[in-house]
Parts: structure tokens; C-alpha cells; sequence
């Protein structure tokens, strides 16, 4: 049978890196810059924390709670920052064409990801193909103290991790500052027409460089979500896969709403997992075609959003453009 | 008056885009009190000269002094802080925001949409505009965009207020409003500067005129000291003959005969609403209306671009059979030798590729010629060649990609393609906009030679002044509706304006 | 102060200068990168990149293969690109273009000639990659659907279909792969020219000059071109854009297809998940870096093989990580795409407007 109660739980764990990606995704494309480098900004902030983590389970050094965190945590940002800006540089300052730009990013973090985390592996010497951090996972996979007691609604609403309920957060505050805030509106001006927003004083630079450098952040740290608590430390090459390329498809789906990313990233979370939960038998090539889900339900959402042709519903109106002052 | 000291004074400002130099030492004075009037051609570098105060563009070289004090305008923020207020003529407004929204965008501090909006409403009360705080600026119209552009800058308290063109979307009623408003501005003390190109606006609201021609700043004096001879011949730089050759039709006969047109925009609104009309051959045909008023839908819908909700357009043949040209594509009405040549606001959105040279850009039209899978290049070559020479376009080489050429040289390269194709209609709307004064009579020749070939054109033209000269009728849209068809010869200015105000015009 | 304004003209010369300068700057920053991580001297590195490419016949043969096949799918998305279409497909498109070719091989087993499964093969392969990238360009024509996303994740959706059928035909059972089709009768692999390399490379020599002369000269080149520029002007010259998106996506599917029936009938006799192994999304880097101009990616695909092949060459000889490459190659773009912006724009430094500031 159908296992709801142990489904969601599931489903919502799958969600959280999609539900960062999209956050940050979101707010970077309100700025005008469209980021297909989220991918590869995902990989290396998860590579960032393990290398952080790594470092200090292997130091010898007696290990508190809190720095376990800090550490994989403060390593992830740096390195997700370090992304955004190299992205800023290329698009915002030289002014290069953002997709060529995004895909080199993807590229050159998978490659960063892939190539650390291989060095690694080969540090540990083991059989495995991979890195095990089970100290630095037990601190971050915790639950909420009740969880346990509280039956199947503690299972569904109080299983989850400090990063988990972080990422809600974050994705209701970017939905306040957007639509509530001057530097939301300002945010939005610069996206939407950057000329408007320079003569009206805005800094548009300074806002495409903010944003974009936060949202990289925030996706960030849905890559070191995925090592450390979905995949309970486990660091192998190649597993993230293609979470970041959906969380970008999950931006249109949510037409740029960071409140309505939870919800919608809770469902790509269950399709994404859903051949794990539909009984197929002994037929495991089935099973290759439910993993079809969440990309098919994309598509069909990129054509129904782009067949509604809604005036608040679009992309930023600069979305992917770069911006110069004295354009002629 | 000779000691005031100016609220802005502009000292040897250069300022160069690539190899062209739209702005050549230029000097200016701007007091308070006063509504300056800065008069040019268009090209002459006004509005770059102005964008240097609003901190759009950077000068090159040159100072700038606000109220005697040496000030570095880096951004359009230091221009707010300096008092400095633009209204540009391509309004800066977030479509997708609400008026309230637009007006405080850029200004600090916690956002607060109620107590914007009840400011703005003084402000509205105070002038008497009528702006709706919470409407979206998609939804509006043009001289309600315009509004919200001035309450802007008011409620930013500026005391430096530049307003680009600002006419040039206005009905004259509320081109009146918006002057009433600006002198009441000016006794407050506070600085005007208008930008436009119109004659009558300087001598009716101007204290002081300031001329610019090619970049250059040709001189300022009181208005009341000058008159429109010295203005023009300041403007254009060697006296100017403004007279354009009409000869009269010969033979016309009817060639597009248009019955109970309707369009609407994809929103639902009827952008032309029972419209009918014939044109005939040798006579062009004016269309005069304010803009948006169905002006394009209405060359697009003949030329197949747009789709039709009612009505007929049909081709009337020399032999007078009659053929129905909606339901044909663009390509199949071309064929039939119709020829729209539209020149769009940007110029080059419509009808050029930018990135192309001249020889591809000619090619558009021709390429499909012959069976071969491939390109010819050599007759559109030789055309290029020809109109290079004939049009005396100013260009590189005929490989130069037509971005790089001038306004007036692009609009001779769209409008000489179109007429290269010997059509028998040619529709054709703002052909001479942006043109400086010699261009554009090439292009009121070129027009005119096409009429006495036998050509029935429908010219639509955003200057009264030249369309009374121009055309044989005048057809007068107002709001999508025919306001009335009037003869060119016989017409005035005062009637034409009243019907593009009100359907009928002045019916006592 | 720094001021940047536009540049009106460059000559080809100085623009030319401009992106070898940055090429030679991204190849010493890689060196530099790899000489810190495994500690070998420039020279030696400069020596293990050539070996990696040229060091043996066999190699250099393999290299021209490599670079074959990355130009084929560099060549295939650039007249979308050109339209201004963002095929980011070419992954997809080559897989499932591969899928067909591997599926008439292992339907047609013992019941036709090999002439004739090749012929299958090829119809199949050239049609499964055309359709593949014309769904996505029948929705952009028809609703300007995000392409962009759409192709990316209809690459997600072939490399499931493939997975399907590695469990469905998996060779031996519970390897969960395919495994080499027809290894005994070598039916539907294609016949080899002097060696095993050179059918590749003929058909991407002639794919390239094909691609050349219908960019540059045909009528269909000419109007994916002024769709790409401005789609109103074309639909002002009676252009059909939404025809001609769909037919440049069919073209570019279409070769697609025939480099993933290339990739199973001549090099693997087998398909598997990774078997374009990303090279459709490093074919957009190629195709961008060359301008679109099919000659100069034949500099660019080669330019990136030998980079890929020679930090493979120094990550095995010094135990690293293979992905090594992928951060080269990473490098090696970003300096190419910055430097467009010194071709593009020019810098003025004034001393003047300082002095200004500081009496303010």
C-alpha cells in the first residue's frame, strides 16, 4: 500500500535542496540575472561543507555541536559567494552573455565538485566510492526534540533538520522583502527595467551583485543540505545530480514566488522519489520511467504558464539581458 | 539680471558616443524662475546634453555648476540630491508597478504605500492632475504616463525640472493643461527646461531659448527679443525654404477601397472601429491623428500584419475587378504590390535588421527570387550601390551594418527598398521622424515622385504642419474612429486639430 | 575614475588579438592551477598536453575523432543559436538519436542485411533527433515557450528512456547496461574507412562545410538569421517565424541524431546513459566562443579536446581526479567570455574627473 505517512517525511527531505535552489534561483532572476550556473553553485557548496567537515572530523580535535555546524556551514557560503561573484564578474561587469556564462559555471563547479570530492574518496582509501562524514550528519540531520512523540503528525511536521525549516524560512522572508520592502521593490525595478531603476538612483550594479551573490548563497547551502542531512554525510561524485537544473525549471513554475517554491518544491520532492513508493514488482525498467515525473510534469507546466499569458505572471522584463547606462 | 547666478551652469560639455560627438563644447545657462526652452533639430544633441544633467550620460569633458558650486554628476542619484529632475521622452516607468510604486522607487527609508499615496493625491490636488495611485502602469495611457513622470519628480521636491518632448503625445488640451501647470512651476521659482523642436511651443510658454545645432550650441537669448526666422535659421543654420511641391493628381482612380474595418488588441479593445476610406491612384492620402490612435493597426492591417475582426480591405485592379486582401499573408499582398514602409519609434524594430549590412538589408524583400536554395547577392548589391548614390546616403561601404549608419540614412535605406520594388501602394507612416530638416524633404520628394508615377499612397505623419502641405486628403482619426476625410488644399490647421480631438471636429 | 563606453568599430585584427590573448592567459592559468596541485613543472605540462594528444598515431587519431564528434553537435546547435533559440538539447537529442540506432540494431538481429539495418538505422536516428528537438520548437513557435528549460529537460527525459531500455535489454542479465550489440555478427556496425576513426571525422569535414555554405549563403540561413535579429522585421518581409524555428530545430536535432547514430553504429556498438557525457552542453561553449562561425569551431572543439584530454593525461600520471578537466576547460571559457568584453567596450582612465571630486 501507499505509505503516506512515511512518504511525505520523504518527500519534504527531497525538497529542501530544490526548495534553496529555487529560493536563490528566484531572487537572482528578480534581479535580471538569469543563473544557469545554479547547478554547478549547488555542487560546490555542498563540496565546500564536506571539505569543511572533513577537515575538521579528521583534526584531531575534540568536536562540539556547535562548530560542526559552523564550519561545514560558514565553508559552504564562502565557497557558494565565491560562485556568485566570479558570475557577477562575468555578466554584470563584463557584461558577457549570461547562458554561455552559466553553463561554464556548471561545468567548472561539477568539475570542482566531482574533482575534490574524488580527491577526497582517494584520501580515505576505502572501498567505497565516497566520503562518510557521520559526525558532522548526526549534528546536522537532527530532529526537532518532540518529534518522536507526537505520532504521525510529529513524522510529517517535526522530522526534519534546522537546514529544513532555515530553508522555509528563508523562502517566506525573500517573499516578504519582495513584495513588502523599498529594497524589494527596488529589487524587482532593477530586473525589471534597469534604466528606470538608474534614473530613478538606484544602484543597479550593487543590487544584480547583492542579490545574485545571495541567491548563489542560498543554493549553496541546498547542496550542503543534500550531503549532510539527506543523504546522512554520504559524499559520492555525480549523486546531487540534476537537482540544480530542475530548481531553475521549478523558478518558472512558481512564477517567481519564493512562498509558493515550498509547496511546489514539496511536490517535485514526492515525484522525484515517487517510483521508490509505486509498487512495480519485479519490473525494474518500469521504474526508470517514473523517474520520468518530475521532468515531464516541467514541461507541461513550461507550456501551460507560457499559454496563459498573465502581465504579473511573466519573467523579469531584462531577465538575461545585460545592463549598460549609455546603451545607444 | 545680468549678476544673477545661474541654478545651473554647463561649461564646454563634450561628450562623444564612438566616433560621433553629439555634444561639442557645449555652454548653457538655466535660471531660476524661468522656463528655458531648448530648441534643435533632432540629432542636434539636446536630449544628450540634458542627459548629462540628469546623470544618465557622463560628459567627457566640461563642468557643470549648480548654483555657482562645481558639482561632479556621476549618476542620476547625485542629480536628485542636486534637485535635477527629467522627464525623458521614453518614459522611465516599471510597467508591472502601480503609479504609487513608480513614484517612490529610489527613495530611502521604510516603504510606506499609504502615506505615498496620500501625498501624491496633494500633489495632484495642488496642480490638478489625476493620477491613481494604485493603477498599473501597463494599464494606462500615454499622457497618464506622463503625469505620473511629473509627480515623480515633484514629489522628489525638484527645483530643476527637464522635460523631453513632452508635447509630442499630448492632445492640445492637454498640452495646455501641462503648460498651465509648468508656468505656475515657474512662478514658484523653479528652473524649466523644455526640449522640442516645435516653434510655437517656444513662443507660447519660453522665457528664453537656447539653440543647438549638430552638437554644437549655437546661442541663447529672451524669447521676446527673437522670432521664428532667426530661431530657424539658428536651428537649421543657413536660411531654410519650407515649401514642399504638391502638384495635383491626375487621373485618380480608385486602388484601395477599405469598408467597416474593425481591430482589436489582444486585451479586446478596438483599436479601429468601423473604419472606411478609399484611396486612388496618383493622390497621397494624409493620416492625421493623435498617436495610438490605430494609426499602425491600420497600415498593418492593409499591409496583412495585423489580424481583422470585421470588414474588408479590397485591391481595386486597373480594370476594376476587386480583390479582397484579408485572409492573404504579408508575402501574397506584397505581390500584389503593395508596399509598407513604416518607420518605428526605434526606428530599426521593424522592417531592417540591425546587424545586417546594407546589401542583406536589401535582400529582405528580394531573397525569395529564383529557385536555387541559395542566396543571390548581386542584384541586391547593385541596388545597394544605386540608392547609396541616388539617396546620397552616408555609409561606409555598402557592407557597413545599417546600426552604425545615422537616423536620417536608415530611414532613406527602409524607404528607398520599399519604393525600389515599384509598388502601386505605398503606406508608409513617421517616415521623416528623427530626420533633420534636409532628410526629411528628400523624403517628402521621394513620396511625391512616387504620387505622380501613379502610386496611391497613404501617408501617415505625426507634423500637421507638413501633412497640410503634403497630401492631397487628409483622413482624420480619433480614437480608432474616422473623424472625418478633409481636402488638403482647403484644410487648416485648427480644423484638423479639433477632429483629432473630437469625432466631427467643430460641427457648428 | 574608470569610464567604459561602447566601441563604435574594431578592426578584425584587434579583435582577433584581443581572444588569442586571452586564450594564451586562461591556457597559463590553467598551467599555473596544475602546476600547484600536482606540483610538475610548465614544460612538463605543456609536454604531457601535446603527448595526451599527438603523442601517438593511435592518439592523435583518437583526438581527431574526439574533436569530430564535439564539432558535430557544436555545428548541430548553432543555427538554433544563430535564430537566437537556445538549443540546450544537443545532450537529448544526440541520446535519443542514439537510442534509435541501437534499437533497429538490437530489433533487426538476424532478420535483414546489414545494409539494410544501416539504412534503418540512419532514417531512424536522423528522425528520433529531428523530433526530439522540434517538440520544444513547435511550443517556442507556437506559445514562445522557454526553450531553454524546455530542451534541458526533455535531456533529462531521454536519458530516462535510455535507462529503460539498459534494464529492458540489459546484456548480461542484472548489469543493468546493454553491453556491445551484434558483437558476434557485427551486424548494423558500420563499415570502417582505412581505420576505425575516419568515418567520423569524413562526416564532420563535410558537415562543416555543408553548415558553412547553409549559414552563409542559402535562403534558409538568410531567414533564421533576420528571425534571429528581429522577429517582427521578418514577419514584415512575410517571413513564417514560426515555420522556421520549427525547420532550424528539425536541422539541428536532425544532426544531432546523426552524431549519436555515428557515436553507436561507428565508435561503441552500444548506448548508454553518459554516452554524450556532456559534451551537448560544452558544444553551446564551442559554438558561442566561435561566433557561430562553423570554420573557427573547428580551432575552438579542438582547442577544448586537447585541454580535456591533456589534464586527463596529468590527473591519471599523478593520480588525480579525472574532472580534473572540467575545471580547466571551466577557466579556459571564463577568460574567453570576459575578454569579449574588451572586444566589445573600451576603457578610459581620466585623471581629471578625481580632481574634480576632491575640490567638491
Amino acid at each position: 500500500m501507499f505509505d503516506i505517512v512515511s512518504f511525505i517525511p520523504r518527500a519534504v527531505m527531497q525538497a529542501v535542496p530544490l526548495m534553496l535552489g529555487c529560493t536563490g534561483e528566484t531572487i537572482t532572476e528578480k534581479s535580471g540575472n538569469l543563473n544557469l550556473g545554479t547547478a554547478g553553485i549547488m555542487y560546490v557548496g555542498g563540496i565546500c561543507g564536506v571539505i569543511g567537515a572533513f577537515l575538521y572530523e579528521n583534526s584531531g580535535a575534540e568536536m562540539n555541536n556547535f562548530l560542526t555546524v559552523m564550519i561545514p556551514l560558514l565553508c559552504c557560503l564562502v565557497g557558494s559567494l565565491l560562485m556568485g561573484l566570479l558570475y557577477c564578474f562575468l555578466t554584470v561587469t563584463l557584461r558577457a552573455n549570461q547562458n554561455v556564462t552559466g553553463l561554464a559555471m556548471t561545468t567548472f563547479g561539477v568539475g570542482i565538485g566531482n574533482f575534490f570530492g574524488g580527491s577526497l574518496i582517494k584520501l580515505v582509501d576505502t572501498d567505497l566510492p565516497s566520503v562518510v562524514l557521520t559526525k558532522t550528519s548526526l549534528v546536522f540531520a537532527k530532529k526537532l526534540p518532540f518529534a518522536d512523540s507526537c505520532g504521525w503528525f510529529g513524522k510529517i511536521f517535526l522530522s526534519y533538520s534546522f537546514l529544513a525549516y532555515a530553508a522555509i524560512i528563508i523562502a517566506l522572508l525573500c517573499s516578504y522583502v519582495l513584495n513588502r520592502t523599498r529594497t524589494g521593490l527596488h529589487l524587482r525595478a532593477v530586473g525589471e527595467n534597469p534604466g528606470t531603476a538608474d534614473t530613478a538612483g538606484i544602484n543597479v550594479i550593487r543590487y544584480k551583485y547583492f542579490t545574485t551573490c545571495l541567491g548563489s548563497m542560498i543554493a549553496g547551502l541546498g547542496g550542503l543540505y543534500y550531503v549532510m542531512d539527506y543523504a546522512s554525510g554520504v559524499w559520492s561524485n555525480n549523486a546531487f545530480g540534476d537537482r540544480g537544473w530542475l530548481a531553475i525549471a521549478l523558478v518558472i513554475f512558481t512564477v517567481w514566488k519564493p512562498a509558493l517554491s515550498i509547496l511546489a518544491s514539496i511536490l517535485f520532492g514526492g515525484l522525484y522519489i515517487l517510483n521508490v513508493y509505486i509498487p512495480t514488482g519485479t519490473d525494474l525498467a518500469i521504474k526508470e520511467i517514473y523517474k520520468m515525473a518530475p521532468y515531464v510534469v516541467t514541461i507541461i507546466v513550461l507550456v501551460i504558464s507560457s499559454m496563459r499569458s498573465k502581465r504579473e505572471n511573466q519573467p523579469p522584463a531584462s531577465l538575461g539581458l545585460p545592463y549598460f547606462r549609455e546603451e545607444r | 539680471m545680468e549678476e544673477r547666478i545661474p541654478a545651473v551652469a554647463m561649461r564646454n560639455i563634450t561628450k562623444r558616443f564612438g566616433s560621433v560627438v553629439a555634444s561639442d563644447k557645449c555652454w548653457l545657462n538655466i535660471y531660476r524662475g524661468e522656463i528655458l526652452a531648448m530648441l534643435g533639430e533632432n540629432g542636434s544633441g539636446k536630449t544628450t546634453l540634458m542627459n548629462m544633467l540628469s546623470g544618465v550620460y557622463f560628459p567627457d569633458e566640461g563642468t557643470i555648476a549648480i548654483d555657482g558650486r562645481e558639482v561632479v554628476i556621476s549618476s542620476p542619484k547625485d542629480a536628485f540630491d542636486l534637485g535635477i529632475g527629467m522627464i525623458h521622452q521614453h518614459f522611465k516607468l516599471v510597467d508591472v508597478f502601480t503609479a504609487a510604486q513608480n513614484i517612490v522607487l529610489g527613495l530611502p527609508g521604510k516603504l510606506d504605500l499609504a502615506e505615498a499615496s496620500r501625498k501624491i493625491r496633494e500633489i495632484c490636488d495642488r496642480y490638478g492632475f489625476a493620477v491613481d495611485p494604485d493603477q498599473k502602469v501597463y494599464e494606462m495611457s500615454v499622457s497618464q504616463k506622463q503625469t505620473v513622470e511629473i509627480v515623480k519628480v515633484l514629489y522628489r521636491g525638484a527645483d530643476i525640472l527637464i522635460l523631453d518632448e513632452p508635447t509630442a503625445v499630448l492632445t492640445p488640451q492637454e498640452t495646455d493643461k501641462l503648460f498651465a501647470v509648468l508656468r505656475n512651476m515657474r512662478d514658484d521659482g523653479k528652473a524649466i527646461v523644455i526640449i522640442t523642436h516645435k516653434m510655437h511651443e517656444v513662443q507660447d510658454l519660453s522665457d528664453r531659448v537656447a539653440v543647438l545645432r549638430k552638437g554644437h550650441f549655437t546661442g541663447d537669448m529672451l524669447t521676446k527679443d527673437t522670432n521664428v526666422q532667426e530661431m530657424t535659421n539658428m536651428m537649421v543654420g543657413r536660411p531654410v525654404e519650407l515649401n514642399i511641391n504638391r502638384p495635383e493628381p491626375e487621373d485618380p482612380k480608385p486602388r484601395l477601397e477599405v469598408k467597416n474595418l474593425t481591430v482589436r488588441d489582444a486585451d479586446g479593445i478596438a483599436k479601429l472601429d468601423d473604419v472606411s476610406f478609399t484611396v486612388n491612384t496618383g493622390e497621397i492620402l494624409g493620416i492625421a491623428g493623435i498617436s495610438g490612435c490605430g494609426q499602425k493597426e491600420l497600415l498593418e492591417a492593409i499591409a496583412g500584419l495585423q489580424p481583422t475582426e470585421t470588414g474588408s480591405i479590397s485591391y481595386i485592379e486597373n480594370n476594376g475587378e476587386k480583390e479582397e486582401l484579408i485572409g492573404k499573408d504579408p508575402l501574397e499582398i506584397k505581390k500584389m504590390g503593395v508596399a509598407l514602409s513604416f518607420v518605428p519609434e526605434d526606428r530599426l524594430g521593424m522592417g531592417l535588421v540591425a546587424n545586417m549590412d546594407l546589401i542583406d538589408n536589401m535582400m529582405l524583400r528580394s531573397y525569395r527570387q529564383g529557385k536555387s536554395l541559395f542566396t543571390n547577392r548581386k542584384a541586391p548589391n547593385k541596388l545597394a550601390h544605386q540608392m547609396v548614390d541616388f539617396l546620397e546616403i552616408v555609409t561606409p561601404s555598402v557592407e557597413t551594418p545599417v546600426r552604425r549608419l545615422s537616423g536620417g540614412n536608415v530611414q532613406k535605406v527602409l524607404v528607398g527598398r520599399e519604393i525600389s520594388n515599384a509598388p502601386t501602394v505605398l503606406l508608409t507612416a513617421y517616415a521623416t521622424r528623427g530626420l533633420d530638416i534636409n532628410s526629411s524633404y528628400t523624403i517628402y520628394d521621394l513620396v511625391t515622385q512616387q504620387k505622380m508615377r501613379g502610386v496611391a499612397v497613404i501617408y501617415v505623419g505625426e507634423d500637421l504642419d507638413v501633412l497640410l502641405e503634403l497630401c492631397d486628403r487628409i483622413l482624420v482619426l480619433c480614437g480608432g474612429k474616422v473623424s472625418g476625410i478633409v481636402d488638403g488644399r482647403k484644410t487648416d490647421k485648427r480644423e484638423v486639430g479639433a477632429m483629432m480631438t473630437k469625432l466631427g471636429g467643430l460641427q457648428e | 575614475m574608470i569610464h567604459i563606453s561602447k566601441r563604435g568599430e574594431i578592426s578584425a585584427g584587434k579583435a582577433l588579438g584581443i581572444r588569442l590573448l586571452a586564450i594564451v592567459i586562461g591556457i597559463l592559468l590553467c598551467s599555473v592551477l596544475t602546476m600547484i596541485t600536482t606540483g610538475i613543472k610548465p614544460v612538463e605540462i605543456g609536454k604531457a598536453v601535446i603527448t595526451g594528444s599527438f603523442g601517438t598515431m593511435r592518439k592523435t587519431w583518437i583526438f581527431l575523432q574526439k574533436t569530430s564528434i564535439l564539432l558535430l553537435i557544436s555545428l548541430a546547435v548553432t543555427p538554433a543559436f544563430k535564430m537566437r533559440c537556445w538549443n540546450l538539447g544537443a545532450e537529448g537529442q544526440v541520446l535519443i538519436g542514439a537510442m534509435a540506432a541501437a534499437a533497429c540494431m538490437v530489433l533487426m538481429e538476424g532478420k535483414a542485411s546489414n545494409g539494410a539495418v544501416i539504412a534503418a538505422m540512419t532514417v531512424s536516428s536522423v528522425l528520433a533527433g529531428a523530433i526530439w528537438a522540434a517538440i520544444p520548437g513547435f511550443f517556442k513557435a507556437r506559445f514562445n515557450t522557454n526553450e531553454t528549460l524546455f530542451t534541458l529537460m526533455m535531456n533529462y527525459v531521454a536519458t530516462q528512456i535510455v535507462a529503460f531500455f539498459c534494464v529492458e535489454w540489459e546484456n548480461p542479465k542484472g548489469s543493468c547496461q546493454i553491453g556491445v550489440i551484434n558483437q558476434k555478427s557485427n551486424l548494423g556496425w558500420f563499415p570502417q574507412l582505412v581505420n576505425r576513426y575516419l568515418l567520423v571525422i569524413v562526416v564532420a569535414v563535410v558537415a562543416v562545410i555543408l553548415m558553412y555554405f547553409y549559414l552563409r549563403y542559402s535562403k534558409h540561413g538568410y531567414e533564421l538569421a533576420v528571425v534571429g535579429e528581429s522577429e517582427r522585421t521578418a514577419r514584415y518581409v512575410g517571413i513564417k517565424v514560426e515555420k522556421v524555428i520549427v525547420r532550424t530545430m528539425l536541422l539541428s536535432g536532425a544532426v544531432c541524431g546523426i552524431t549519436g547514430l555515428l557515436l553507436v553504429g561507428s565508435i561503441n556498438h552500444t548506448v548508454s546513459t553518459t554516452l554524450a557525457g556532456g559534451q551537448g552542453f560544452t558544444a553551446v561553449m564551442v559554438s558561442w566562443l566561435a561566433q557561430f562561425n562553423p570554420l573557427a569551431m573547428i580551432l575552438a572543439s579542438a582547442l577544448l579536446i586537447v585541454l580535456g584530454t591533456g589534464a586527463n593525461e596529468l590527473a591519471t600520471s599523478c593520480g588525480l581526479n579525472a574532472s580534473f578537466g572540467d575545471i580547466l576547460t571551466g577557466v579556459l571559457i571564463f577568460c574567453i567570455i570576459g575578454s569579449e568584453f574588451f572586444v566589445n567596450y573600451r576603457i578610459h582612465f581620466s585623471k581629471k574627473h578625481r580632481e574634480v571630486k576632491a575640490n567638491v
